[in-house]
């Protein structure tokens, strides 16, 4: 066991530096100059020269990587080109925002996907199961900023309980930032929901059809008991393997609702540096975000192996 | 609910005091967030519309109309030949930090953005001052190597506003200016607040408070108006929804003009392009109306020059290109090309050139000429078009005041070199004549415009939506400011 976590802990090592070499390269050849973006059409040539050279973008690339390499390894992300602060204090005032609204949103989609995939399955050709099996066929359908934008003309401009956006803070208490992340999180949480919800319904069907369920059954258990006691435990390795990439999504891919909603998140932030080729942040972010994807493997992966010992071998 | 709550609180606390003050919070919404809160070292017109006249002051300052005014400095002599500025300084002025500003400060600030390391973004604007000289602590002397007529005009920009050396090196996250608001807070991304300086050495501002929140989205901005989030948005980006706000008695539109000339620029170095026919022949093939009603929901002015249709010296030249696509291919035979001829049309994001780019390409396209559209980040638009001169033809509103100069500079992107524009220019620069002035202006409006150096589209306007019941607030834009000092709530 522990020579197998070496081994993916070195595999994990190997896969950021990669990485951080391909976001770096990738942003390198994006066109435009961070300095003549913030400096505009009337900006003169030595105004420009001097920005660089605070900027530090008259360094050779190679130097320029490993300063950004050897600071992160240091916990520094380096200094924003254009807001001019330092890159982890945004990300970390971002992640107050991006974290909570993923996990709120991951919660409230396996609120409704596990209750609605269990009884589709356990209904199986029924009305049940022709409703959620259509129903979540039209969330998964739906685009979620077209959904967000219909709660925000219910909820906010017609019955005015929610606020059309922007983030509350969590200085005024939990629920006023809870509040203010709830429309964003539905928005998020129903086609991941519809998702979950139809792989449940699957890996559950799947499980039922096994040689130990038929035991189960003989032994006098009702299909019902069955499906509790025996199949959903069986049956929750896909659907964790999606909650974990559907986690990863949500921390990165909101941007389109953090627009609808203008929520400072993490999404938003890589959205304007991009514009703004403020790179230093962009490379951050992703880089910040590979790291997580990464992790979030390296868990499943060291689970896998504690569920399954015939995967520690596996070379 | 909590502003109204506390405004009606505010309210009767002010009758019990017996006196008449209106006080209350406002929420503003702009699409854009400011990069930093530096108005001296950035173009981004974000920073000016939450900072200009409310944080931070200029010697002189822009009226709502587009006037130069007194601002920090209370008067001025000019010296015969036009090469000495005296400013007399407003006694008693103070620092948000408590600072006093004085003659120092300015010299500072003067100095400190004509400087080799100057990171000002309009830098040219304090070309050709030669020495800043303290003559006592509210006197200060600027010398200039060759009169300017435009000095008081360039010293009202953003760009020029008087900063401190204590404060300087903070200045990007705590601007420390001598408006009539102070900096609050910052939350990143989200929203900027400004509270009264209960200092201030003028008039006091009516508001107690002013929190800028940033919404990008146009539909998030129709959402925040319709929730009533938002008191007052500037520069709405939702032209289609202004009927429904007009309709609604909770609100107010204000439609204003800016200074941002929109014009499809033309590069008048490359072949075909760099014969007059040729330009001539794309000024008649384009119909301003169609661009205005289509692109722009019917906001705008069509300009016929590189001017500003509401300055006092604009002469209406429409007539010059007036729309006749026969004219335009007769030209185009004319000029050798009675097939037309292929060039690139270059889009930077803004809707006036993506949703105006389209209907000119069809316009165009009706006289013969065909256009390979490409839509550009302003990153990429500046370094490929701007600087890298590689564009047939590409669209874009100039939104610096009075700034026809550009057209005397033959490396300027749309590169019209013309040595008798350039005298002209240089003869204005000198001229502190008000008549003679008047007399330059309008000659260089007329020369570019039968130069046709661009098409010349429309004056780019400004819908502001607000609460029905604000008032004092800007409905121009002379420049980009969100100028808050006058604004109050109705009772």
């Amino acid at each position: 066991m522990l020579r197998y976590v070496a081994r993916r802990l070195l595999s994990l090592a190997m896969s950021l530096l990669v990485a951080s070499a391909v976001i770096f390269l990738a942003l390198e050849v994006v066109p435009g100059d961070p300095a003549s973006y913030m400096l505009g059409m009337n900006a003169q040539e030595d105004t420009l020269a001097a920005l660089r050279e605070e900027l530090g973008l008259n360094k050779g690339m190679v130097a320029r990587y490993l300063g950004w390499l050897g600071g992160m390894v240091q916990g520094d992300f380096g200094i924003s080109y254009t807001y001019r602060t330092p890159v982890s204090g945004m990300i970390a005032d971002r992640l107050w925002i991006s974290l909570p609204l993923a996990v709120y949103a991951l919660i409230l989609s396996t609120l409704i996907a596990f209750p609605a995939g269990i009884w589709a399955a356990s209904r199986r050709g029924s009305w049940v199961d022709l409703g959620v099996m259509g129903t979540t066929q039209l969330g998964v359908a739906i685009p979620n900023f077209w959904f967000a934008i219909l709660m925000v003309l219910i909820f906010s401009i017609n019955l005015r309980w929610f606020s059309a956006g922007g983030f509350a803070g969590w200085d005024d208490g939990l629920l006023m930032g809870l509040k203010s992340l709830t429309l964003p999180a539905i928005a998020l949480a129903l086609p991941q929901a519809s998702i979950l919800t139809r792989v449940m319904r699957s890996a559950l069907l799947d499980t039922l059809g096994e040689d130990f369920i038929r035991t189960a059954r003989a032994k006098g258990l009702s299909r019902g008991q069955a499906l509790r006691r025996h199949a959903l435990r069986n049956a929750m390795i896909p659907v964790l393997t999606i909650i974990g990439l559907q986690f990863s999504f949500l921390l990165a891919g909101a941007i389109i609702i953090e627009n609808i909603f203008f929520l400072p998140g993490l999404g938003q932030l890589v959205f304007k540096a991009i514009s703004a080729r403020d790179l230093i942040v962009v490379e951050s972010v992703v880089m910040l975000l590979v790291f997580a994807v990464i992790v979030v493997n390296f868990t499943v992966d060291i689970a896998y192996a504690w569920v399954d010992p015939r995967l520690r071998g596996r070379r | 609910m909590r502003r109204m709550a506390k405004t009606a609180m505010v309210g009767i606390l002010g009758l019990i005091a017996g006196m008449a003050q209106a006080g209350g919070e406002i929420v503003v919404g702009q699409q854009l967030e400011p990069p930093h809160m530096d108005p001296t070292s950035a173009a981004a017109g974000a920073i000016d519309e939450v900072l200009y006249s409310n944080v931070f002051e200029g010697l002189t300052r822009f009226g709502p109309d587009g006037s130069v005014n007194p601002g920090l400095a209370e008067s001025w002599e000019i010296s015969d030949d036009g090469l000495v500025y005296t400013f007399r300084l407003q006694g008693g002025v103070s620092f948000h930090d408590g600072t006093a500003m004085d003659a120092g400060d300015v010299k500072f600030t003067l100095d400190r953005a004509r400087d080799e390391t100057s990171q000002n973004a309009q830098k040219a604007l304090f070309e050709g001052i030669s020495q800043v000289d303290v003559v006592d602590d509210l006197t200060v002397k600027v010398s200039l190597s060759a009169p300017n007529g435009n000095l008081l005009f360039n010293l009202a920009w953003g760009d020029a506003v008087i900063v401190a050396p204590e404060s300087i090196g903070e200045i990007k996250q705590n601007p420390i200016g001598t408006g009539a608001f102070r900096f609050d807070d910052w939350v990143q991304g989200d929203q900027i607040t400004l509270v009264r300086n209960e200092d201030y050495w003028g008039t006091p501002a009516k508001l107690d408070k002013a929190t800028f929140k940033f919404i990008s989205d146009p539909t998030a901005a129709f959402a925040a108006m319709m929730a009533e989030d938002v008191d007052v948005f500037g520069g709405y980006p939702a032209p289609e929804n202004l009927p429904q706000f007009e309709a609604d008695a909770r609100f107010q539109v204000l439609v204003g003009s800016t200074e941002g000339e929109t014009i499809l620029a033309i590069n008048n170095q490359v072949e075909p392009l760099n014969n007059v026919l040729v330009r001539e022949a794309i000024a008649h093939a384009i119909d301003r109306q169609a661009i205005i009603d289509g692109a722009m929901f019917g906001l705008g002015t069509p300009i016929g020059t590189h001017f500003a249709p509401h300055h006092p010296d604009y002469v209406d030249l429409t007539g010059i290109s007036q729309y006749d696509p026969d004219l335009a291919k007769t030209l185009l035979a004319q000029a050798g090309f009675p097939d037309g001829f292929k060039t690139t049309l270059k889009l930077p994001p803004p809707s006036y050139a993506r949703r105006g780019g389209e209907i000119i390409a069809a316009q165009l396209r009706a006289v013969g000429i065909e256009t390979e559209i490409s839509t550009l980040e302003w990153a990429q638009w500046l370094e490929q078009v701007f600087r890298g001169k590689d564009f047939g033809l590409t669209i874009v509103s100039h939104t610096e005041p009075f700034d026809i100069g550009i057209y005397a500079r033959p490396e300027y992107y749309f590169q019209y070199d013309n040595p008798d524009f350039q005298a002209l220019n240089a003869a204005l620069m000198q001229e502190t004549d008000p008549a003679a002035r008047s007399d330059l202006m309008v000659k260089m409006q007329r020369m570019i415009s039968e130069d046709y150096v661009n098409g010349y589209l429309f004056q780019l306007a400004t819908p502001t939506v607000a609460n029905a019941k604000l008032r004092g607030l800007w409905k121009d834009a002379p420049t980009q400011a969100t100028d808050l000092t006058g604004v109050y709530w109705e009772e």
